[in-house]
């Protein structure tokens, strides 16, 4: 692989599969898939319930290792990584956000987006400046010392997008991200998101299954059903300004 | 992640159960306090048994004989001369003894028996010479009522109680508790009484015939002043008599009472002799030398320092025992710490996912459980310590005054030392962290994946 198409390649996916031993069923979640994606891409994971895209999502994330196949992300293989290097590469590789927002409910904004650091041994002076820096970019400067229970869903998840920004990841993985929102905030969301595909360059692979949604934002969309890739084409999105970096497939 | 971090995260996990986490630390403490309490019973009671015996003089004490008395005939000694070559026990074997090394003081035992008369009645009973030294070294007195003798020759006396009673014609009764010793006191105290004793005294020269020494028996009286009575007879543990009536032993010494030894000894020697010479010893390892040396001088010499290899032997068993039993609350409260925590990883089951995901390593994760089960066992241990230390003083106090009632002398039975509280803090932590193991580990090894699957 020569240099530039690997620096410019984000992800790969070789033949990947992911497993699962239910009872006597073998539950086939991801069951082959290869794609690639490039650095600055934003490309939607579309499919219906069961269909693998969260799975895939999860193993790309880090979060789970595949049964076969590899997943290339920046040139690490990640099912060669150890438990410890898997633990720094979703710690600064990676950012994620999730459907339910996934904020700690005793913690206030200010201390969730902080935690990542504290995990990274950000020194603790830093910290707090930095993470009112990410706070006040998503729009919640003044919310600081809220608890996630006392605000909107709209609010948390830009909270959850400020945490997952906040170690400066090259990758933005977004599982259903407007799934618990009502589609005024969700697309609020999606613009936010938008813009760190476009301003900052990062690649985004958004697990959804509104279609409308994708469409809109995503400059790829990948289809699943039964855990194969059944298609993935490039698409225009309606957004303004929202032309993938890269080209598409 | 730092420690500082992992602390504060602890702390802060800590305060959001607050009610849970306070019941196990309260576990935990209970359990410190129980061993605290045990232990610092037995540490109390061995010090308390040591302070008394090294009093007693029974493990820093040889007892000289010599081995022309006829009781030692029997003991066929191969170190040494036959006992009819062997020295007498007199004042130069004294003098001699106590210049040995580790030797504090040797002083003759100076007992008889003699008849003395107070207010008028005859009562027979057995007499002994008390060294000086004793008023600060011998348990024997320190419940005394009255005072010790004012000074070393001085014609004072001490009675034993139940010589008390008989002066005052008092019969106690059988099986019940004794009379009071500050009652029984009060008649006697500053009194006089009067011993009849049977004086040695050497015959003038011209009397003597050629080669043998000789002497003459002449009845004496000494007119003594009460100062005291005491509780405990003190020489009890030392010798086979009774004594029940003690006088000064420089006093004693100067009377030159007839000794039985004198009569036993068949060579019936110039100078007097005494029956035995008690020799103290500056450190109870130390006797075994001492008997030695007193050995190879030609004397017979025994102690009882092996009984104090037992009495350790008997408080490190005890002391383990009471360890145990107080190891078992700690224990149960171990399982408080496993059963909170893995209750805590259940209800944070999410939370983990999250940092997982986020980033946080196996080892933060961990760290972060250790922290709370550390924290807890220090907070708990902490909390123990004092309640165990509070507990023993109460109890101490209780003891006191139930000793107070019983006409017994005030002693601490308690004690805590600093060790004992360090240790039980460290041995705290060093469970609670062993309790946070399995949980800990079980913590860091969760699935984020499965953790973060929508509820």
């Amino acid at each position: 692989m020569d240099g530039s198409s690997q620096s410019s390649l984000a992800i790969r996916t070789e033949n990947v599969c992911r497993h699962y031993q239910m009872g006597q069923a073998l539950v086939r979640a991801v069951d082959g898939i290869s794609i690639d994606i490039r650095a600055g891409e934003f490309v939607a994971l579309l499919g219906a319930s069961g269909s693998g895209k969260s799975s895939l999502l999860n193993l790309v994330a880090g979060l789970d290792r595949p049964t076969s196949g590899a997943v290339i992300v920046q040139g690490n293989n990640l099912a060669a990584l150890s438990r410890e290097e898997l633990a720094k590469y979703r710690l600064h590789a990676v950012g994620m956000v999730f459907q339910s927002f996934n904020l700690i409910p005793s913690m206030t904004l200010l201390e969730n987006v902080e935690l990542p650091m504290r995990f990274a041994e950000v020194d603790r002076h830093e910290r707090g400046e930095l993470a009112r820096q990410s706070l006040a970019r998503v729009g919640l400067g003044e919310r600081l010392a809220h608890r996630p229970m006392e605000l909107s869903g709209g609010e948390q998840q830009r909270a959850s997008l400020a945490r997952a920004l906040i170690n400066r990841p090259k990758l933005l993985l977004a599982d259903e991200p407007t799934g618990n929102l009502d589609s005024r905030t969700g697309s609020e969301i999606m613009e936010l998101i938008h813009t760190f595909n476009h301003s900052l360059g990062m690649t985004v692979l958004m697990v959804t299954h509104e279609q409308a949604l994708a469409e809109k934002y995503a400059g790829r969309m990948a289809h699943l059903a039964d855990g194969k890739l059944i298609d993935d084409l490039p698409n225009t999105p309606a957004a303004p300004a929202s032309a993938p970096p890269g080209g598409t497939q | 992640m730092k420690l500082y971090d992992v602390t504060d995260l602890a702390v802060r996990n800590l305060r959001e159960s607050v009610f849970r986490n306070s019941l196990t630390t309260i576990g935990i403490a209970v359990g410190v306090a129980s061993l605290v309490a045990m232990l610092s019973l037995g540490i109390g009671l061995q010090q308390l048994a040591s302070r008394r015996l090294q009093k007693s003089g029974l493990f820093d004490t040889v007892v000289a004989t010599s081995r022309r008395d006829l009781r030692n005939f029997r003991e066929q000694r191969e170190d040494g001369p036959p006992p009819a070559n062997s020295p007498a026990l007199d004042e130069g074997a004294r003098q001699k003894i106590e210049h040995l090394p580790g030797v504090v003081e040797a002083y003759p035992d100076i007992r008889f028996v003699t008849e003395v008369r107070f207010e008028d009645k005859p009562h027979l009973t057995m007499v002994a010479g008390v060294p000086f030294s004793a008023k600060n070294n011998n348990d024997a007195f320190d419940g005394m009522q009255g005072s010790f003798f004012s000074s070393e020759a001085v014609p004072e006396v001490i009675l034993q109680r139940s010589f008390a009673e008989e002066l005052l014609g008092i019969t106690p009764k059988p099986g019940a508790d004794s009379t009071n010793i500050a009652e029984l006191a009060k008649p006697l105290l500053g009194k006089e009484l009067t011993m009849r004793y049977a004086e040695r005294t050497e015959l003038p020269s011209s009397v003597e015939a050629a080669g043998a020494a000789a002497y003459s028996v002449v009845s004496r009286q000494q007119v003594l002043k009460i100062v005291g009575v005491t509780d405990l007879d003190p020489e009890s543990m030392r010798g086979a008599a009774r004594a029940r009536v003690f006088l000064p032993l420089k006093l004693a010494q100067s009377l030159h009472v007839m000794q039985p030894s004198e009569t036993r000894d068949p060579s019936f020697g110039g100078t007097p002799t005494f029956t035995s010479i008690s020799v103290r010893v500056k450190d109870p390892n130390q006797v075994p030398a001492v008997e030695d040396e007193i050995k190879k001088m030609g004397f017979s010499a025994f102690s009882i320092v092996d009984a104090t290899r037992s009495m350790r032997q008997f408080f490190a068993v005890l002391d383990v025992f009471l360890g145990i039993f107080g190891s078992l609350a700690l224990a149960v409260a171990s399982i408080g710490i496993v059963n909170t925590l893995v209750m805590a990883i259940l209800e944070r089951r999410r939370e983990i996912g999250i940092m997982k995901a986020l980033g946080a390593s196996d080892a933060d994760v961990r760290g972060l459980f250790f922290a709370e089960a550390g924290a807890m066992g220090l907070i708990g241990g902490a909390a123990g310590v004092a309640l165990g230390w509070t507990i023993g003083r109460i109890i101490n106090f209780g003891t006191n005054i139930y000793l107070q009632r019983q006409h017994f002398p005030q002693a601490e039975i308690w004690s805590v030392p600093a060790w004992l509280v360090l240790g039980a803090i460290g041995f705290s932590i060093v469970v609670s962290l062993l309790s946070g193991l399995y949980p800990a580990a079980r913590a860091a090894r969760l699935d984020p994946v499965q953790a973060l699957r929508y509820e």
